[in-house]
């Protein structure tokens, strides 16, 4: 065929080897490249691992009684609760929630002892602000303790009686924000994913811009090789970049933060590779459009945004409302996201994670024609 | 591969506009180099020197025009061209974090060249390079950086050598070898269309081609572009040129005033009546007066001027 090339394995290697020795020689990035994720697991690391205590409670208290003074201050002396506030009704618990002042509000109906007494069984509420559910979670795990010491010290002498059968009273937990209530262990996967799509599509858009803004572009245009061996030739080191990463965020996981791994370990790379494909072509992409590397880095922040803000990984999925779901849907991070807890987390197989693949590939694919479509062959 | 054989000429286009933003840049430009030809390309800072040798190379498409280069259509058959032309851009474009040698290797293997160790080295020796074969790119002068660029494009022995300012910033020593190079490589048959500033560049050259604002005003040997331009050269010897050449500029058949340090060039066309306007201004001052043949920077100077009041009047 005239005036086309054919792909060249020979021509892409020639490229591959380019990009490998060029990387080696620029320090700065490289020390980028390995810091971003020890940095970003360290910050997280301790969000992780510190067990925050003495969280503001309020409580609206309509019983005054032995057994909700005894309940009350069991959850003080727990440590993960500061009760801070005596509120005089629902509504004001509803309000310092969603202004943050208190993170629980405590709730005991009216007549509670009593109901207790002639075996209604009745309920106390708490009302969490778990927005942050590291910080709730491990308070939230601790009430049912407080409720079984409360039983055995109050219900002693005549109503020893009711200490066997059934609870005699009741502490429902409603989380308010984040009705997932996704666990610490969670972040470690969104940060995988948080950290491969900065990298990746930074990275990227800036490795062909560079060729641009230096001039060298025009000799690569100049010479037989084709816009496909110079972009896949160009991917070809942040792929092992972007695994190289992956690995160290796992290993800290698993060996300095203990996060159980339920799932299969090969699983994740295939996960993880698929992702970094992903990202890659948008990286390309931007590559294409931005006229120089300070146009590639903002248009990599604006592509960062929506996908920590929108994936699932800062505010939980079925939280947002229905357009943020919408915009969420066509991020790849949301479903690595969802892919990567599933398979670590929860131990999910090929027909759990398919949901989460094949929207992936299908986005690789788009963004890759794209991606061939604006690539310039010439200088025009 | 059988159109090499046939073509006569190295390039052979015709009628080549560009346009950028609405800006005509390049305006019907037609061009022909022989085989085994240097031809000088030159013209003022952005008259379209680089947009034209980047038409000719498949980098930019023409808005219209057609043409050869090498036999094959610059249009469709940019990547054939692009095999077997080297071009060397005008600023500096191997990679700067490279080593010499590297660079050469990555050319190398973009052109699939058979031996590509032997080649590499055999270049580097050429070109006295060996010694810094592992030097990074970047960390090259000038004259070195040059040397190494036109090495790499020669690295697949190319028949045509595109050259787009090839000795801008190098050192006149640098320069004389660099020509003497080119002139070897002539010899060899290659043909050469190389863009330069330089007077004495482009008597080197076999042909030349003078470019201003987008439009080819002369195109040919130096001899032929002289004689195209029909004017009459006359030098005038002594201290204190500033005020003649001022007079002088006055007079309606005086086309141009130009000094090179105490000799003063005033060139007309009508020989008789500048003769007379010489003669006039210089009156008894006792200055040596002699009529000398027109050179080519006389005539370059006169066309840069005229399409200066020519675009100037149009615009
Ligand atoms: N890619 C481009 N986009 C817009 N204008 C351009 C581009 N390249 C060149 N020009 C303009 O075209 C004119 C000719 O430029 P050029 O061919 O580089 O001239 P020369 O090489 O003779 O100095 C200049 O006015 C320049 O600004
Ligand atoms: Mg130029």
């Amino acid at each position: 065929m005239k005036g086309r090339q054919r792909f060249s394995g020979a021509r892409w290697w020639a490229v591959v080897l380019k990009e490998f020795t060029q990387l080696k020689r620029d320090r700065l990035t490289f020390a980028m490249i390995m810091g971003i994720p020890i940095m970003q697991m360290t910050l997280f690391g301790f969000a992780i691992n510190t067990i925050p205590r003495h969280l503001d409670t309020g409580v609206i208290s309509a019983d005054d009684s032995d057994v909700t003074r005894d309940f009350m201050e069991a959850m003080q002396n727990s440590s993960y609760f500061k009760i801070v506030e005596r509120l005089p009704n629902e509504e004001a618990g509803r309000e310092a929630l969603a202004q943050g002042q208190l993170l629980f509000v405590v709730n005991i109906p009216a007549g509670f002892t009593r109901q207790v007494l002639r075996r209604e069984r009745p309920s106390i509420l708490i009302e969490a602000d778990a927005t942050d559910p590291t910080t709730t979670g491990s308070a939230l795990a601790a009430v049912d303790g407080i409720t079984q010491t409360v039983i055995q010290r109050e219900l002693t002498g005549p109503l020893a009686s009711l200490q066997g059968g059934p609870a005699p009273f009741a502490v429902s937990v409603h989380p308010l924000y984040n009705p997932d209530e996704i666990t610490q262990y969670n972040v470690v996967p969104g940060l995988m994913g948080m950290v491969l799509t900065l990298t990746m599509v930074m990275m990227t858009g800036l490795a062909v811009t560079r060729e641009r803004e230096r001039g060298t572009m025009e000799n690569l245009l100049a010479m037989p090789s084709t816009p496909l061996e110079v972009m896949t030739g160009k991917l070809v080191p942040y792929i092992g970049i972007g695994l190289l990463q992956a690995s160290i965020i796992l290993l800290a996981a698993r060996y300095v933060f203990f996060v159980p791994f339920f799932g299969n370990v090969l699983a994740v790379y295939l996960s993880t590779l698929l992702f970094i494909a992903a990202n890659l072509t948008v990286g390309i992409t931007f590559s294409s459009l931005a006229r120089n590397q300070l146009q590639a880095v903002q248009l990599a922040i604006f592509y960062f945004l929506p996908n920590i803000i929108l994936s699932g990984f800062m505010f939980p999925f079925k939280g947002m409302p229905g357009w943020a779901q919408a915009i969420g849907n066509l991020l790849p991070l949301t479903y690595f996201n969802r892919l990567v807890r599933g398979i670590l987390l929860k131990g999910n197989g090929w027909a759990d994670s398919w949901p989460s693949v094949w929207p992936m590939m299908v986005f690789t694919v788009v963004v890759m024609c794209v991606a061939v479509a604006t690539y310039r062959r010439t200088l025009d | 591969m059988t159109a090499a054989a046939q073509f006569d000429y190295a390039i052979d286009v015709e009628g080549l506009n560009k346009h950028f933003d609405g800006k005509h840049v390049v305006k019907d430009v037609s061009l022909r180099v022989r085989k085994g030809e240097i031809f000088g390309f030159l013209g003022p800072n952005g008259s379209g020197k680089t947009t034209t040798i980047r038409m000719m190379c498949g980098l930019l498409k023409p808005d219209s025009g057609t043409g050869t280069c090498l036999g094959h259509d610059i249009r469709r058959e940019s990547a054939e061209i692009k095999r077997s032309v080297g071009y060397m851009t005008q600023r500096f474009s191997f990679w700067e974090d490279l080593t010499i040698a590297e660079n050469m290797e990555f050319v190398a293997r973009i052109y699939q060249l058979r031996d590509r160790k032997a080649t590499v080295r055999k270049s580097l020796a050429d070109l006295g390079l060996t010694a810094r074969a592992h030097q990074l790119a970047g960390e090259l002068s000038g004259g070195w950086k040059q040397r190494m660029a036109l090495a790499a494009c020669m690295l697949h022995a190319p028949q045509l050598l595109l050259l787009d300012e090839p000795t801008a910033g190098v050192d006149p020593r640098a320069r004389r070898d660099f020509w003497d190079e080119l002139q070897a490589l002539a010899a060899k048959g290659i043909s050469v269309l190389v863009s330069t500033h330089y007077m004495d560049e482009a008597v080197r050259c076999h042909k030349l081609a003078y470019i201003s604002s987008g439009t080819l005003l002369a195109q040919g040997t130096a001899q032929e572009i002289i004689e195209g331009q029909h004017l009459n050269t006359w030098a005038i010897h002594g201290d204190h040129l500033a005020e003649l050449q001022e007079e002088l500029r006055k007079r309606d058949n005086v086309a141009q005033t130009v000094t090179f340090g105490d000799v003063l060039h005033v060139s007309g066309t009508n020989d008789e009546l500048l003769e007379r306007e010489i003669e006039a201004a210089v009156g008894r001052s006792g200055r040596r007066v002699e009529r000398i043949e027109t050179s080519l920077e006389d005539v370059f100077i006169y066309l840069m001027g005229r399409s200066e009041t020519n675009s100037g009047g149009n615009a």
